[in-house]
């Protein structure tokens, strides 16, 4: 499962894992860069990542894909301390 | 996840979240700075640098089933997660024969869709059967 990670003075970060988005295409007019802006759909496999956490105590590398065979719930929001 | 780090993920849970859950938070809590992984997902605001209420639900495949995305003042229910969750094994349980109607919790009436049931829902299902009773 999910690794122990030592706390140091550098910030711990994940980020997507495996295929990468497609490279953007080259326009014949580089002036304008058209931003694409993405959402994953439903009925899709869900973009697999690894991010540190903090787990009862440890801080901790987790992965999506170690979930497979799992139901997982996967909740983003704004911000610790915030009151919602 | 959230895009705060894994120490202040700590101090939350050790000093706030502790207080409202007996033994701290049971599960992991993500550190995404940065956003990388809220923006694949579709949920990192970039002008305020935080990620939107998220919520998505992931088979054990892998496959996204579902997912809500609320501004940040208002919070998830809870309830309707676990809900949606339980009817998503339903289906899964019954290899796709069975579909869950509208206001389906478990106990309540399933759906066999198939030929037989085209124009014929009104028989089987009321609009009653959408509200809790």
């Amino acid at each position: 499962m999910a690794e122990e990670i030592k706390a140091g003075c550098a910030r711990p970060t994940g980020g997507p894992v495996g295929e990468k988005p497609a490279a953007k295409k080259e326009t014949p007019e580089p002036s304008i860069i058209k931003e694409v802006k993405s959402m994953v759909t439903v009925g899709k496999k869900a973009p697999d990542f690894t991010a540190p956490a903090y787990h009862k105590g440890k801080f901790v590398n987790v992965q999506l894909s170690e979930f497979l065979g799992k139901w997982v719930i996967l909740c983003f929001y704004p911000g610790d301390f915030t009151f919602v | 996840m959230s895009v705060d780090s894994v120490f202040v993920h700590k101090m939350w849970n050790d000093h706030e979240l502790s207080k409202m859950v007996k033994g701290g938070v049971p599960f992991p809590m993500l550190s995404d700075g940065g956003g990388k992984v809220g923006s694949i997902f579709g949920v990192y605001l970039e002008d305020a640098g935080v990620e939107a209420r998220g919520r998505f639900i992931i088979d054990p495949d892998g496959i996204i089933q579902g997912f809500e995305v609320l501004t940040p003042p208002v919070g998830r229910n809870v309830m309707e997660s676990i809900r949606q969750i339980q009817a998503f094994q339903h289906v899964r349980k019954t290899k796709g024969a069975e579909a869950t109607p509208s206001g389906w919790k478990p106990g309540k009436a399933t759906l066999k869709p198939g030929p037989d049931l085209v124009g014929r829902v009104w028989e089987v299902w009321k609009t009653k059967m959408a509200f809790d009773d």
